[in-house]
């Protein structure tokens, strides 16, 4: 086990030298760079400005340089925001998307697991047919149109909530719910399509016939093998709520990551783009791993091969 | 079960939005503080005034920093702000600034000319690299040189410090706006002792505008800045004229999504917008007139033409393009904030200036003028592509045109949307044909919307050069008053209105949100609005 964890490990520094790579000469054949602007700035201004910032140089060597300071840890100075550097962006957005996944992975996982064990263990009942049907409309309604709903109706018709904002606890609800709400159907439709497999098995008839009673099949010998896609479907999943909060972030104007991996793209922020482009490989390929190892842990079968 | 879940969640909410909704300012007693909630755009860049370029940049440094004239809150006419009063030599070459002696830094310091003076050198600095640093060097003597490195000398350039409370600054050529472009940011003074201690007066992005490090001279100074959440200033207590200053506090709120920002209004955590969705106009006209603002903007909806590519190399085409489009029914149906469909190019009545010429013409002389250009009815018009920023509101724009164009011409034009910053290089580069475009003035002048298309401009991306209009520019830039410049100005509208090398669409309005609680918030061409007179009802 130590050693797949340890090979496969090593086997990132290649993907992540590639990415790395190919963001950073990707970026710069874009049209337009990080000084185009509606206003013009004058030829030698706009030299000026891109000798305070190493663009001047020859690309092979902007690219070295980078790489040399990307070992010892900095991604560089932000151009959109010269009084930030990227290390200091993603120390300051970071946690705010991880805390916003969390709370939506905590809704979706209560949601959908809920949801999808009662449908499983209900099937073909109309507690199975509400949670599907539920379930089917989470997946078909956008969360951009999601968010702005919930808006409209817990922050402006009943004044519950702030429409946007991250300042107090209460504005957390409605981006984790708009967020954990789409990843809810997801889970609940794995967990009823997992748990049906799963509950048809012989051991399950076997533990039937022993007398064992609902409750205990269902949580002690049927959970586990019905999670197996669920678990299978987080890695990326996690990744994904990480990455794809996007929405959600401009939706309720959340200082997340999420909105700077977007938006660096636009402004042509070079060093912001490679530097949340390398976080987010780092983080896919690290939670990859993470679901493997998990994966080998509940299927035994798994483990002989 | 399902009820006491909905229970549970109400109340956990309930229970949320007392520990914070709004957070309690107010100590029992004590009047409430006044604080102004305002929705700014987005993150500011920087707040330094060297180091960045955006409007809601300038938003937040205009609380901050004050530069010798300031605007005046109705018209933005410059009015005194550090320097009491000026004077100007017979030859309009020579301005003389007395700066009051109570102005101080929010440190203490007093403001001196030298601090001026300093400033504007580090503005000039090459490695700098001061997007603003031409709004210097284009009018004063020595500058250019200065800042191109062929003039090492600083004490060479024309801007001198006599003594602590005045400054002398000498043009290369008379500008009767000069006074005007100085409410500008580009000409506020920065605290050059403060930034040495943090890295270097050269160096862009130190930590000298964190909150807790930043030192200014206007009428707030920086209480906080969350990135991305809000930027805090408060009352300065050391501003000169501090005692006039009504708000306590104003918050300056990055919100880049128009619909996040009406619902924020409309639940009280903005008093003003920066934008409103134009498909909620209607309704704020016809339920909320008292919240919605539509005021005149000095800016210019416009197509920009590739004069080098056919088939609008043809000025008869050009101008039938022009004339075939039903701008007040574009207004009224697709743009709906009450702009002004444009026929020349200048805006009429800025600075007392009104252009005389004026695109007229029926769809008939369109068609005739298509017709002797080699396509009548439309026939063999070569494609023709509109080039558009990728947004809802140009697109729907440009359908609108396209349609009209179809109907009134029998022409068929394609219409092609790129990113933004993919969209503004291929019109640096000229790879278009037909280009929408936008300007805004820096300044209230009718300078702006004129020295645009000088033969090479950095913005004149139409390829059109006319020497009698650069000659005639020329001149407007010695006129010795503004008479004779804006007779000069009348006969580059003409030649604009004839040659066509841009297709005017309408002036813009600014149509934004804001409560009937604010006071002082006038409406006015730059909308920019100095903080010191804006107060608000708590």
């Amino acid at each position: 086990m130590l050693r797949f964890i340890a090979r496969r490990i090593l086997e990132t520094i290649p993907v992540l030298f590639v990415i790395v790579t190919v963001t950073f000469f990707m970026i710069r054949f874009v049209p337009g760079g990080p000084f185009t602007a509606e206003k013009a700035v004058t030829p030698e201004i706009l030299r000026n400005l891109e000798a305070h910032y190493g663009l001047d140089q020859p690309l092979w060597k902007q690219y070295f340089n980078y790489l040399g300071s990307l070992l010892h840890g900095d991604l560089g100075p932000s151009f959109k925001y010269p009084n930030r550097t990227v290390n200091e962006i993603i120390a300051e957005k970071l946690p705010v998307s991880i805390e916003l996944g969390t709370e939506a992975l905590l809704v979706a996982l209560v949601l959908g697991l809920t949801a999808g064990v009662f449908a499983a263990a209900r099937r073909n009942s109309w507690l199975d047919y509400g949670a599907s049907g539920l379930a089917m409309v989470g997946i078909c309604v956008p969360t951009f149109v999601m968010g702005p709903l919930l808006v409209l109706v817990c922050a402006i018709h009943f004044g519950w909530f702030n429409a946007s904002g991250w300042y107090t606890p209460a504005d957390r609800v409605l981006p984790a719910l708009t967020l954990g709400g789409y990843y809810a159907a997801y889970i609940a439709r794995l967990t009823r399509g997992g748990m049906l497999e799963v509950l048809n098995q012989d051991y399950i008839r076997t533990a039937r016939a022993k007398g064992a009673s609902e409750l205990r099949i269902i949580f002690r010998h049927a959970l586990r093998g019905g999670l197996l896609p669920v678990v299978a479907f987080l890695g990326p999943g996690i990744a994904d709520i990480l990455t794809g909060s996007f929405v959600i972030e401009t939706i309720f104007q959340i200082p997340g990551l999420g909105r700077e991996f977007v938006t660096s793209a636009f402004n042509r922020d070079y060093t912001l783009i490679t530097g949340t482009v390398i976080l987010y490989a780092a983080l896919i390929i690290a939670l990859n791993l993470v679901v493997d190892v998990v994966q080998v842990w509940l299927n035994p079968k798994l483990r002989f091969e | 079960m399902g009820n006491r879940l909905l229970a549970l969640f109400v109340a956990a909410a309930l229970l949320l939005n007392g520990c914070g909704r709004h957070s309690a300012d107010s100590v029992a007693g004590a009047p409430p503080k006044k604080i102004l909630n305002f929705g700014n755009g987005t993150e500011p860049q920087d707040i330094d005034p060297q180091a960045v370029n955006g409007v809601p940049e300038f938003n937040i440094i205009l609380a901050l920093l004050e530069g010798l004239v300031s605007y005046d809150p109705h018209d933005q006419h410059p009015i005194p702000g550090v320097a009491k009063s000026w004077e100007i030599s017979p030859d309009n070459l020579v301005y003389t600034f007395h700066l009051r002696e109570d102005a101080k830094w929010s440190n203490g310091d007093p403001v001196t000319a030298q601090d001026f003076l300093l400033s504007y050198k580090r503005m000039l600095t090459p490695s700098l690299g001061a997007e603003y640093a031409y709004m210097i060097f284009n009018y004063v003597a020595g500058a250019k040189d200065y800042y191109d490195g062929k003039l090492k000398d600083f004490s060479q350039v024309g801007i001198k410090a006599p003594d602590a409370h005045t400054l002398q600054i000498t043009l290369t050529h008379p500008t009767p706006y000069l006074l005007k472009a100085m409410c500008h940011m580009a000409w506020f003074p920065v605290p050059v002792k403060v930034i040495a201690k943090f890295g270097g007066l050269d160096r862009k992005g130190t930590d000298w505008t964190r909150p807790g490090n930043f030192v200014g001279n206007g009428p707030f100074r920086l209480k906080s800045w969350q990135p991305n959440q809000r930027l805090v200033v408060e009352r300065s207590p050391t501003y000169w004229d501090r005692a006039n200053v009504k708000l306590d506090e104003i918050d300056f709120f990055p919100v880049e999504n128009a619909n996040a920002e009406e619902n924020m209004f409309r639940t009280g955590q903005l008093d003003i917008t920066s934008e409103l969705p134009p498909d909620k106009i209607p309704f704020y006209k016809r339920d909320h007139p008292d919240q919605l603002r539509i005021a005149p903007f000095l800016g210019l909806y416009f197509y920009s033409c590739n004069v080098k590519r056919p088939p609008l190399d043809n000025v008869k085409v050009r101008r039938a393009l022009a004339l075939a489009i039903d701008r007040e029914s574009l207004i009224k149906n697709v743009v709906k904030g009450d702009e002004q469909p444009a026929y020349a190019v200048s805006y009429p009545g800025v600075a007392g200036y009104v252009p005389r010429a004026r695109l007229t013409g029926t769809v008939d002389e369109a068609r005739r003028l298509l017709a002797e250009a080699g396509y009548p009815d439309g026939r063999g018009f070569p494609p023709l592509e509109l080039l558009y920023n990728t947004s809802e509101g140009h697109r729907a724009i440009a359908e609108a045109i396209q349609q009209m164009w179809k109907k009134n011409l029998n022409v068929d034009i394609s219409l092609h949307n790129e990113e933004w910053k993919v969209y503004l290089d291929a019109l640096n580069t000229k790879n278009y044909q037909l280009g929408r475009y936008g300007w805004i003035a820096d300044y209230i002048d009718p300078n702006v919307f004129l020295d645009l298309w000088e033969t090479g401009g950095g913005n004149n991306d139409t390829n059109w050069s006319d020497p009698e209009y650069d000659r005639l520019l020329a001149a407007s830039r010695a006129a010795p008053n503004d008479q004779d410049r804006y007779e000069i100005y009348q006969k580059m509208d003409a030649i604009l209105v004839d040659q066509l090398p841009i297709i005017p669409i309408y002036y813009y309005t600014r149509v934004h949100l804001v409560s009937p609680k604010v006071k002082g918030y006038w409406p006015t061409l730059l909308d920019m609005h100095p903080w010191q007179y804006v107060d608000i009802d708590r």
